[in-house]
């Protein structure tokens, strides 16, 4: 520690350099932070989803659809606790660019499988009572300011009603608090018994079983359970965890690790060149001042830690800085829409702390060598 | 001497010392080739993608799905109300007189993406008989044309080469049928090349859905499209959207396109900053080399405009070639580079399309890289200039 002054003053020598080098270094930083802190982010919500519920959908497509009779079969298999189901309907308020996430459901079960989801239970009677009701989450009831009791035209392109129509009226009758899941959950329920009878033709289809299970670690044996009891079946099932489905989904959209780590490798490599090019000239600068602690008595080994510790506490300070606003910025609450409640995950923090490292050392190593093999009467000589 | 002498002097001294300060320069030209590389990239998919989507329309002809459909899945259309779309007028006829379109019914099935084992939505799109009016595009690259009435199926090349278990031969299951694979075709590059193709009808009877989704049609000029979509619309017995080809496929793309885009300028912005840091490092470092140079060339009568002249062109020549390299590595690892997404709207499926390095996006690489460049040069142009000779001269 009695060298502080020593680094302090090597790191400051030429300010606007180290000032502009750091500005860098907490810039690149930034950048690994929020990628990897997103791509984590993503992998976090994936495998934290719920592993006590599954999803059966039909084997060939989930577009396809499955009979309404598979429900009473699948809430037989022993270790089942509740079954619902989404039957995609669609829709559109107003106009069709308001796209309505409305789903058909069972919906007093529906909130059984998902118990994180909070409704009051006079909401659920109100809904079983009414035929033309909905429920609908709270965030949507705000956006077009639905109040329950209000009748709400829900236009659709794919149902046509009895009566030829293509706009469905539905009762709200309740609202429900969808923020313990995060963003993505549909937030609009009809009843099934009123969508089946009501649809001029095709309305006996359900597009995604729910399937509760008491205990998670049943997950796969129940899965394949329900998958063989419709093998061979004209309506065959795929049952996948809430985690597969929503790996699989991402998956779909593209290579996100590759991308971020892609992005982050070109951030780094550029910044290795930059840490090391400023490291080099401080040194080359510093020859006939390093001559001087070494014949003052310095040893080889310790002006190449004094010029180890400088890159050390150059990239180290810079990055935490670095990582300290990328944290901020997520803690901040800008990306609640996408991750709901979501902190910097704390591997992330890790992760950054062991590049910022390598990047000292990698960059560090070849002047310190430089400074440690000084010849004294060489450098002095200015040769 | 005019001032313009002085700056082409100096600039020229400048260039010919460069060799001399190789370290420093290669800072600013990795550093900014990084971003540009980076941006150009990211920029290519949404490009790509774009491409591969507006090439899929022609403005000459005209897709029409039930009104409120954001995407040929989300709609559904009567055996009669695509007759009647078919009958109005505007549509080009073939030689016998027949209005040329083709009702369509487009299925998504689950196949698995060979690179990864990924299982993925991909459409199968079910044509009518005039399929080859409709579409000169298409042709047959292997095998032969499916047969109607029964089970073929015909894959895009893309597809092909996309997903397991699509060679000629091969079989796909679907709810209600299991198809043959017949022929691959090729449709100049566009996203149908994405997916499978097979008659309409014979989807239709293996599905018992009995229902098109989409009827797209030949106009008889661009200019043609209003004429179809009045009487479309006037028409109370159909309650239709009417779109040119191009302007739906393009909005397909939309919303993943602008994700793209804000991905790309925010990655590439900060960037961009922490570049500017490094370049305003080289080029001080650069001005420090120089100072014995400027100073005497300030004492013997050169002006201040042609120091600052000179670091700005050293700079914006270091920036230039920083971004050429970025430019040239986004184009030799990507561009041409095959991806696929689900992004790309429902109405294609599984889009696979291939990144695009466009003159147009190495033109923009290029001028962020001169941005940069110009940023980072103008603070230590400007010390150049205002060193004063007698401190500077005396320093050395």
């Amino acid at each position: 520690m009695k060298y502080f002054g020593l680094i302090w003053a090597g790191l400051w020598r030429k300010r606007a350099r180290t000032l502009f080098t750091m500005a860098s270094i907490v810039v690149a930083f930034l950048l690994f932070g929020l990628l990897q802190g997103l791509n984590q982010g993503f992998n976090t919500v994936v495998t934290n989803l719920n592993v006590d519920r599954l999803y059966v959908s039909a084997k060939t497509n989930m577009t396809d659809g499955l009979p309404i009779s598979y429900g009473q079969r699948i809430r037989n298999v022993p270790g089942v606790r509740a079954v619902s189901h989404w039957t995609y309907f669609g829709g559109y308020y107003q106009n069709a660019r308001n796209a309505i996430p409305a789903f058909a459901t069972d919906a007093p079960e529906l909130f059984k499988v998902y118990r994180e989801m909070k409704i009051k239970p006079e909401y659920l009677e109100a809904m079983a009572k009414t035929r033309t009701g909905a429920v609908v989450g709270s965030e949507l009831a705000k956006k077009y300011g639905w109040k329950v009791g209000d009748r709400v035209p829900i236009g659709t392109s794919i149902w046509t009603t009895k009566q030829g129509s293509s706009t469905w009226m539905f009762d709200i009758v309740g609202t429900f608090d969808t923020s313990e899941y995060g963003g993505g959950f549909p937030s609009f329920y009809l009843n099934q018994e009123y969508f089946t009878e009501n649809t001029a033709r095709g309305g006996d289809i359900v597009h995604y079983y729910l399937v509760g299970i008491s205990d998670p670690h049943q997950a796969t044996k129940i899965s394949k359970q329900i998958d063989a009891m419709f093998a061979n079946s004209t309506y065959e099932t795929r049952t996948q965890t809430e985690s597969a489905l929503a790996q699989m989904q991402l998956k779909q959209i593209g290579d996100i690790n590759f991308i971020v780590n892609a992005i982050v490798g070109a951030v780094l490599f550029t910044l290795l060149f930059l840490t090391a090019n400023t490291m080099m000239q401080s040194v080359s600068e510093r020859t006939p001042e390093l001559a001087v602690l070494k014949t003052l008595g310095f040893s080889d080994g310790k002006v190449l830690t004094l010029v180890l510790i400088e890159a050390l506490a150059l990239c180290v300070f810079a990055a935490a800085a670095g990582l300290a606003l990328a944290t901020l910025t997520f803690n901040s609450g800008a990306l609640k829409v996408i991750f709901g409640n979501f902190a910097m995950p704390l591997i992330v923090i890790g992760m950054g702390a062991g590049v910022a490292l390598v990047l000292a050392i990698v960059s560090g190593l070849p002047p310190a060598w430089r400074a440690r093999q000084l010849n004294i009467v060489d450098a002095l000589a200015g040769r | 001497m005019t001032l313009f002498k002085q700056i082409a002097a100096v600039t020229l001294m400048n260039f010919k010392s460069l060799p001399h300060r190789v370290g420093t320069s290669v800072v600013i030209v990795i550093g900014i080739a990084g971003v540009v590389a980076v941006l150009v990239s990211v920029l290519a998919m949404s490009t790509g993608m774009l491409e591969t989507m507006e090439h899929s329309g022609r403005d000459d002809r005209a897709i029409v799905l039930r009104n409120g459909s954001a995407s040929e899945v989300g709609s559904a259309l009567g055996r009669d109300a695509a007759r009647l779309v078919m009958d109005a007028p505007g549509i080009k006829r073939d030689s016998k007189g027949d209005p040329i379109a083709s009702a369509e019914d487009l299925r998504l099935v689950n196949l698995f993406r060979k690179e990864d084992g990924a299982e993925v939505n991909v459409a199968i799109r079910g044509v009518g008989p005039q399929v080859h009016e409709l579409r000169p595009e298409l042709k047959i690259v292997a095998g032969r044309m499916f047969r109607p009435a029964v089970t073929e199926i015909i894959v895009g090349k893309a597809a092909n080469a996309e997903f397991k278990g699509l060679n000629i031969g091969d079989q796909i299951k679907t709810r209600g049928a299991t198809w043959t694979v017949v022929g691959v075709f090729t449709t100049d590059g566009d996203s149908h090349e994405s997916g499978l193709m097979t008659d309409a009808e014979t989807l239709i009877a293996a599905e018992q859905r009995g229902s098109f989704q989409s009827v797209t049609v030949m106009l008889e000029s661009p200019a043609a499209f209003q004429k179809f979509k009045d009487a479309l619309s006037a028409n109370p017995a159909l309650a239709v959207d009417v779109s040119r080809e191009r302007e739906y496929y393009r909005r397909q793309s939309e919303t993943i396109g602008k994700v793209i885009y804000v991905i790309a300028y925010v990655v590439g912005g900060i960037m961009a900053i922490g570049a500017i840091f490094s370049a305003l490092n080289t080029m001080y470092s650069a001005v420090s080399a120089r100072l014995r140079e400027i100073a005497t060339l300030r004492a013997i009568g050169f002006g201040a405009t042609a120091m600052v002249m000179s670091v700005l062109a050293e700079a914006l020549l270091l920036a230039f070639i920083g971004g050429a390299i970025g430019a040239a590595i986004a184009w030799l690892f990507f561009n041409g580079h095959q991806v696929s997404t689900s992004g790309g709207g429902a109405a294609v499926g599984h889009l696979i399309f291939e990144l695009s390095v466009s003159p147009a996006l190495i033109a923009t690489g290029i001028i962020w890289a001169c941005t940069i460049g110009l940023i980072g040069g103008v603070f230590p142009a400007v010390r150049a200039a205002r060193l004063p000779v007698a401190t500077a001269l005396r320093a050395i």
